[in-house]
């Protein structure tokens, strides 16, 4: 067997930790945006594009693509945290906060499945995503929001780690019990803090 | 259609001896490892690599088997790649002496063995010629006359792996032909192709479909697709035109 | 195209961490479309997170593996058999 094994001056790309108390526990600094793909990039044309707000829900909401950039916006300038140890720092963003989606949406539930264009589901409380704490943005770095990152949008759950910020979503569902999604089915955790280290199921 | 019964093995990690290291082209360079209990392998089978630093922390990649199933080395051939993890550390930092943890021969799709005859048409952009030198290699080795047509693209004369080798087996073997194309810049009086890989240049060099060749495609993600399409299109069988993709920038 | 994307070749050191046998000769059939491949042929998507092996006719995913300390979660729903044939 080979354990302890160790090759000799392999160090492995320098991973930087100085980001003082930004940094969650077990992170470091990544000077690139990694792309983790889990299926194809999708590519909607904007003309198809839809998001909406459905489910558990007294009436159902839906805005195309012209009307959801209509809607008031944000800048967002935040810190992200991916389960696989890389964040960033300072990320600038451009979004609809998802507040301003369920305003005027009645509802008992207390859980939702974000769904996405290609088929990712991440599952989250509605209070995780409500009081300015997430966002469906379209715009990265001052820029559109490229497919390979999930454009046209992706929604940014920013206090989780990032494989919560589904990307190529395209709808909320409200529910009244929790599902998990497609990494909480496969061993990852259901909610995701990266502060508590919330990788995996049990942590 | 080849053998699929597969017998039970345990993929183990292992640790092999780096015998040997030779600079092939600028970009790239071959490593000769020893590897004890090591059981053979097929052509066109890889190995996974794996690097563990001190701390702990790992990183691996699969790279192809090179060498014949005949030679008694093993032979892996790595390309740096400049913003790359585990190349930088393969060929500028391992040396003869050094150890190296891999397991393998992994891959029962992606093979060739005599046995199964040809014609073969193997298609490589870059390192990709690596699984398709292991069959080269091994075709020679056993002596046989299945008609082979390589066609390998690369940036310039100085990125042509193996290319002595290659000019000296189809020098020797009449039923091997090897096909270059130079896509970045060719010598002086170079009356070759200077183009990617193309549909055209599919038609020109590939067997015709009525002959049923095996296709064997590697190399960096657009290569391969292009090619396994265009292949198709031509009229190949699809469940005859096999493929490994590389990644998008190669190996 | 999809530049994220390897062969069925690529899963077979995965595999064959939790399977005794070399895997990318295994026969599935997608339970979406009904295919047939070999594992071999099929369109793999791998990353720390885990690896996504997917139909190459119409991306359904067949076979899920998620890592964690310690574990492997394969999730199949998407294979309708998996069949590998013994020497």
């Amino acid at each position: 067997m080979s354990e302890g094994f160790v090759s000799r001056g392999f160090r492995g790309r320098r991973r930087r930790t100085e980001g003082g108390d930004r940094l969650p526990p077990g992170q470091y600094l990544v000077d690139g945006f990694p792309v983790l793909s889990a299926g194809p990039t999708p590519h909607t044309p904007l003309e198809e594009w839809e998001f909406s707000i459905v489910g558990e829900v007294d009436e159902p909401k839906k805005w195309t693509w012209e009307e959801f950039r209509q809607l008031p916006s944000e800048e967002i300038t935040t810190d992200i945290h991916c389960v696989t140890k890389w964040s960033k720092l300072g990320t600038r963003w451009e979004g609809v906060s998802v507040d301003t989606l369920l305003d005027g949406v009645e509802t008992a539930a207390e859980y939702l499945t974000a769904f996405c264009d290609g088929g990712y589901t991440t599952n989250l409380p509605l209070e995780a995503v409500t009081g300015g704490k997430a966002w469906v943005a379209y715009s990265y770095d001052g820029a559109p929001l490229e497919p390979e990152h999930g454009g046209p949008a992706r929604l940014l759950v920013p206090h989780l780690y990032f494989w919560k910020s589904a990307k190529w979503v395209r709808g909320l569902r409200l529910l009244g019990q929790d599902e998990p999604g497609f990494w909480e089915s496969l061993g990852y955790h259901n909610y995701g803090d990266p502060w508590r280290e919330q990788r995996y199921w049990g942590d | 259609m080849a053998e699929t019964r597969t017998p039970r093995r345990k993929l183990l990690w292992r640790i092999g001896e780096v015998i040997e290291t030779r600079p092939e082209t600028p970009r790239t360079k071959s490593l000769f490892l020893e590897v004890p209990g090591w059981e053979g392998h097929k052509a066109g089978q890889h190995v996974d690599v794996r690097l563990t630093a001190e701390d702990g922390y790992q990183a691996q990649r699969s790279y192809s088997i090179a060498s014949a199933p005949e030679d008694g080395r093993l032979a892996l051939v790595v390309e740096r790649l400049e913003d790359g993890e585990v190349s930088p550390y393969l060929t500028d930092e391992l040396r003869t002496g050094d150890r190296l943890e891999l397991r393998g021969p992994i891959g029962g799709w992606f093979t060739w063995e005599t046995t199964e005859g040809g014609p073969l048409l193997l298609v490589a952009g870059g390192s990709g010629i690596a699984p398709l030198m292991a069959m080269i290699r091994h075709r020679a080795a056993a002596r046989s006359d299945a008609p082979t047509r390589l066609l390998y693209s690369s940036r310039s004369r100085e990125d042509v792996i193996y290319a002595e080798e290659l000019d000296r087996l189809s020098a020797e073997d009449g039923a091997l032909e090897v096909t270059h194309t130079l896509t970045r810049s060719q010598p002086p009086g170079w009356t070759g192709y200077s183009r990617r890989i193309d549909r055209e240049m599919l038609e020109e060099i590939a067997p015709s479909p009525e002959q049923r060749p095996l296709a064997f495609v590697c190399g960096p993600t657009p290569l391969v697709e292009a090619v396994a399409t265009a292949l198709v299109e031509l009229g190949h069988d699809p469940a005859r035109v096999k493929t490994e993709r590389f990644g998008p920038t190669g190996g | 195209m999809d530049e994220n994307r390897l062969d069925g070749n690529a899963v077979g050191g995965l595999l064959g961490e939790i399977f005794p046998f070399e895997m990318t000769t295994a026969q599935v059939t997608c339970t979406s479309c009904g295919s047939l491949w070999r594992v071999g042929q099929t369109m793999v998507y791998g990353h720390d997170m885990g690896t996504i092996v997917r139909c190459a006719s119409c991306d359904n995913a067949l076979i899920r593996v998620g890592r964690g300390p310690d574990r492997y979660l394969l999730d199949m729903r998407g294979v309708r058999y998996l069949q590998v044939e013994e020497a």
